[in-house]
């Protein structure tokens, strides 16, 4: 994957730019907003970085200016800015996904996986499987093997975003923002709790556990060990 | 909180301040001017008895010497003599029964009269059709003999002009109080337009839009100066306010990037060692560490924020029930795990203007704190309903509770009850419960739930705010 990453911070760039070859990614950096606009033009990249405050050109116009481009490239915005009203506006300016400094890496490595997931053009999905995990969009039925699974509505929303994440990191926090839609910190482990019923309900009393928990990390559901 | 007032209506100014003011002037007016008119009245008149007194005198004193002098027939005719004269004078000479001798005067007026007294009368003048009913004042004198003299002038004219004030002046009050009391209340509507001017943009400005100055007409009067000096003060907030908004970013922003170099470093150590070593796991505490350092961090900033109404920028109208139903939903699992009924009470949809995640997070905190404090077995309830006072949301457990004395302190930063040292948290929740509840508008009230805490926030009915321009 190509990514851009544009970020004024020498020292967070590096490490950012570090990390993201390490995982295998092809990275061009940029520390201003003006190289950064000429850069994410210049070439098709599978995902942008972008620091929401960056000399030259503020992070917002960067992005506001690429989208009117017509260049449609994801764009994770990277904010050390008050959160409340910040996210709204990222959002808002053209960004994908917003996430506030400081952040951990495997947030921001779940976070781009998903990004660029979402960019590969899938055909609208009536039936998601995992394993011999299957889940059907329509009839709101999840069934493994041959038992049908009962899930309330909530269960079944989050059982439905880990599977279109399948072989995915899935992190709390993106689960609280995307089944959710919650945009704050929860002080106690509400999403483990989730988890582990969710877990008790599709894994107790199969062979082969689908529903793993990423030390560190998060969560992911996937058919091989 | 107190509730911004706001003058009443148009059609009864009686309770206004300037009204009443004007109210007291009239009256005060109004009882001075009849005391100076009465006063002038009652000089006026006493001046003009004594001038008629001192006349009657003088002519009593001349008939008494006729009288002495050449005895009853020759003080008939000076009485025969003076009565001829016509003019103001009146003469009336009877005998004991007073029976008249001599005089312009048909008969004794029928007023009990000692000698010497002055007495006024009502006398018949002219005779026939013309005839008419005059006021005189005159001197009674008993000569001897048992004869009665009666020397009197005719005082018509001062006693109609008597009468005619007499029956103007509560007329004329009465007047100057009407003419005074809709001068008061027009002059009391003229004050209230300017002020209510002044405080249609301060409520403005409470509801949030700094932008709004109250309007400074040509005239350069003392309101010109009261709005200039508000406008001059509201400057100075926005300045502040701006000068607040612009340290947080900056602060934020300055210890966010450091935090977020140490986050990293810490990472990166921790992704090449082996977390089963004992370096491994205490560089993972020490991530553990700043990620309670970030999450401190953030949640004073979030306050700061709240209690500076940025965050007043996103409000929507939210429906409350869902985030009702939305928290509890997030929770039931951690509550069932910790053997807590959590039950949810919502009589209705209610939609306010609010900040959906600060919404959300402050009810979050308040049903996290619940759940921390009650003990398995406990129950938590989640109310929703409308009152008086209006939109009641409410968590409700069935924990120790907190003491009365200690209740206002909890909503204090940083406070934390000495009993509950040892459990996980910031100690921020419910501050910043308490700081959304000030960026709403609303009340947070801490209740006995008998046993149990009862956190209630009361949202003002029909809060809505003026369409802003950002400040």
């Amino acid at each position: 994957m190509r990514i851009l990453v544009v970020e004024d911070d020498l020292e967070a760039q590096r490490y950012l730019v570090n990390g993201l070859k390490e995982a295998g990614h092809i990275v061009d950096d940029a520390a201003d907003g003006e190289d950064g606009l000429t850069l994410a033009l210049s070439r098709a990249y599978d995902v942008a970085i972008i620091d929401r405050m960056l000399p030259k050109m503020d992070g917002l116009r960067l992005v506001e200016d690429l989208r009117e481009h017509g260049n449609t490239t994801p764009v994770l915005f990277l904010s050390a800015l008050s959160e409340v009203d910040d996210r709204v506006k990222g959002l808002k300016a053209g960004g994908d996904d917003y996430l506030a400094k400081p952040y951990a890496f495997v947030e921001l490595m779940a976070r781009l996986d998903a990004l660029m997931r979402r960019r590969q053009p899938s055909a609208v999905k009536t039936r998601l499987v995992v394993g011999d995990l299957e889940l059907d969009l329509l009839t709101r039925t999840a069934t493994r093997g041959d038992v049908i699974i009962d899930l309330q509505p909530r269960e079944f929303r989050l059982l439905e975003y880990l599977m279109r994440h399948a072989g995915q990191v899935v992190t709390r926090t993106m689960l609280l923002e995307s089944v959710w839609e919650y945009h704050f910190d929860p002080q106690t482990n509400v999403i483990d709790v989730h988890i582990s019923r969710l877990r008790a309900k599709i894994d107790k009393g199969f062979d082969m556990p689908l529903l793993h928990t990423v030390r560190g990390a998060g969560y992911m559901i996937r058919a091989r060990a | 909180m107190v509730r911004p007032a706001r003058i009443g209506s148009w059609a009864v100014p009686l309770r206004t301040v300037a009204f009443r003011f004007v109210l007291v002037y009239v009256v005060v007016f109004a009882l001075s001017s009849a005391a100076i008119v009465g006063f002038t009245y009652w000089n006026t008149k006493r001046a003009l008895d004594a001038g008629t007194d001192q006349i009657i005198q003088a002519e009593i004193t001349g008939l008494s010497e006729q009288y002495q002098r050449f005895g009853l027939a020759g003080l008939t005719d000076a009485v025969i003599s003076r009565s001829g004269h016509g003019g103001q004078s009146l003469y009336l000479l009877t005998d004991s029964l007073k029976r008249p001798i001599a005089g312009n005067l048909d008969r004794w007026p029928d007023i009990k009269a000692r000698d010497g007294d002055f007495i006024e009368f009502d006398y018949l003048f002219g005779s026939g059709a013309k005839q008419e009913r005059r006021r005189a004042r005159g001197r009674v004198f008993l000569l001897t003999g048992g004869f009665h003299l009666l020397a009197a002038r005719d005082v018509h004219e001062r006693y109609q002009s008597e009468q005619l004030f007499t029956t103007t002046l509560p007329w004329s009050v009465g007047l100057l109080l009407i003419l005074g009391l809709v001068g008061g209340v027009l002059m009391s509507r003229n004050l209230l337009s300017r002020l209510d001017s002044i405080n249609r943009t301060s409520l403005e400005i409470m509801a949030g839009d700094l932008s709004r100055r109250v309007p400074v007409s040509a005239a350069h009067d003392e309101y010109d100066t009261l709005a200039t000096n508000l406008n001059s003060m509201l400057d100075r907030i926005a300045q502040l306010m701006n000068g607040l908004r612009e340290v947080t970013d900056s602060v934020a922003h300055d210890l966010r990037s450091p935090l977020n170099r140490l986050r990293n470093r810490l990472e990166g150590i921790s992704m090449r060692l082996d977390p089963e070593t004992d370096e491994g796991m205490e560089i993972e505490a020490a991530v553990a560490e700043t990620d309670g350092l970030i999450g401190t961090f953030n949640a004073l900033l979030l306050i700061a924020e709240a209690e500076a109404g940025v965050a007043r920028e996103a409000m929507t109208l939210v429906d409350l029930s869902s985030v009702v139903e939305g928290v509890a939903e997030l929770y039931g699992p951690v509550a069932e795990e910790k053997s807590i009924a959590l039950e949810v009470s919502v009589s209705e949809v209610v939609q306010i203007e609010a900040n959906r995640t600060l919404i959300s997070q402050a009810l979050a905190n308040l049903v996290d704190n619940a759940i921390k404090y009650t003990p398995p077995g406990g129950r938590i309830r989640i109310v929703l309903r409308e009152d008086p006072r209006g939109v009641l949301l409410a968590v409700e457990d069935t924990g120790p509770g907190i003491p009365d004395a200690d209740r206002k302190h909890v909503l204090e930063r940083f406070v934390r009850l000495e009993s509950s040292r040892n459990s996980p948290g910031t100690g921020l929740g419910l501050s910043l419960v308490a700081a959304v509840v000030r960026l709403h508008d609303a009340v947070l009230e801490l209740s006995d739930n008998a046993p149990g805490l009862k956190a209630t926030l009361i949202f003002p009915r029909g809060f809505r705010r003026a369409s802003r321009t950002k400040g």
